[in-house]
């Protein structure tokens, strides 16, 4: 039984170390890309890739033929939407971890830049990531759009704000 | 621009400067998914030990008690002598 047991734990573990070296860069990609970090320096994206792989390693013996990629993209994608629901949410405006966004992504919301990169980049189906994130399909459609225009179009930066001329002392 | 345009140049954009992946993913990843397995195997243990303990006890419980048995009436004297 233990011989067995270390046997299939090998095996497993080789196959996982695989499945790492072939998905991670991709992957860390997709969730730098969401937490619209810069390229070198990706704490938040590294982190939820550490999870969402930890999440398949521990499940890797029930995935039952099903594809690993998809199960970790799926868990990343939900976990991400529920960390920027409660960083970026009404509370979050107020909250000291709102980090200043980078990449070509800074200026999108979060909700558009995770369908964005799940319908653009990653190819996933709109149904498919409608089902996902719990919206119609419509709404999926309309804000992919929306993101698409404001990727390729940026809106013009806001004027500096010109700092109010102080009065004059006598 | 049509939608097949728009939509590979959105890619274009996001496709460029991949970031590197840091070499001590895979250690970090078994490490913290092996404690995950470790803890879903303890807790899956003491699921199934509160389960047998439970089922144990109300076996335990119903013998001694015998709640399916009449119990004497205490209301009605005893009819002796009738």
């Amino acid at each position: 039984m233990g011989r067995r047991r270390t046997v299939l734990d090998a095996r497993r573990d080789r196959e996982f170390e695989a499945f790492v070296a072939g998905a991670a860069g991709r992957l860390l990609h997709a969730a730098t890309l969401l937490t619209a970090e810069p390229a070198g320096d990706n704490p938040r994206a590294r982190r939820l890739l550490t999870l969402s792989l930890a999440h398949t390693y521990a499940c890797w013996d029930r995935l039952r033929g099903e594809d690993p990629y998809d199960r970790t993209r799926q868990y990343l994608a939900t976990r991400f939407s529920r960390a920027a629901w409660h960083q970026y949410g009404a509370l979050g405006a107020l909250s000291r971890f709102r980090a200043r966004a980078h990449g070509p992504l800074a200026r999108l919301s979060p909700q558009e830049r995770l369908i964005l990169v799940l319908r653009l980049y990653e190819g996933v189906a709109e149904e498919q990531a409608a089902a996902l994130l719990g919206l119609p399909r419509e709404r999926v459609h309309a804000i992919c759009d929306r993101a698409t225009a404001t990727l390729l179009h940026p809106p013009r930066e806001p004027a500096p704000s010109v700092p109010v001329a102080k009065v004059a002392s006598p | 621009m049509n939608r097949p345009q728009r939509e590979a140049a959105a890619r274009r954009i996001m496709e460029n400067t991949p970031p590197p992946v840091p070499p001590e993913l895979h250690a970090e990843v078994v490490r913290r998914g092996g404690r995950i397995r470790r803890r879903r195997r303890v807790a899956m243990l003491l699921m199934w030990l509160l389960l047998v303990a439970a089922t144990v006890a109300f076996v335990v419980w119903a013998v001694t008690v015998q709640p399916w048995v009449e119990p004497p009436s205490e209301t009605t004297p005893p009819l002796n002598g009738w």
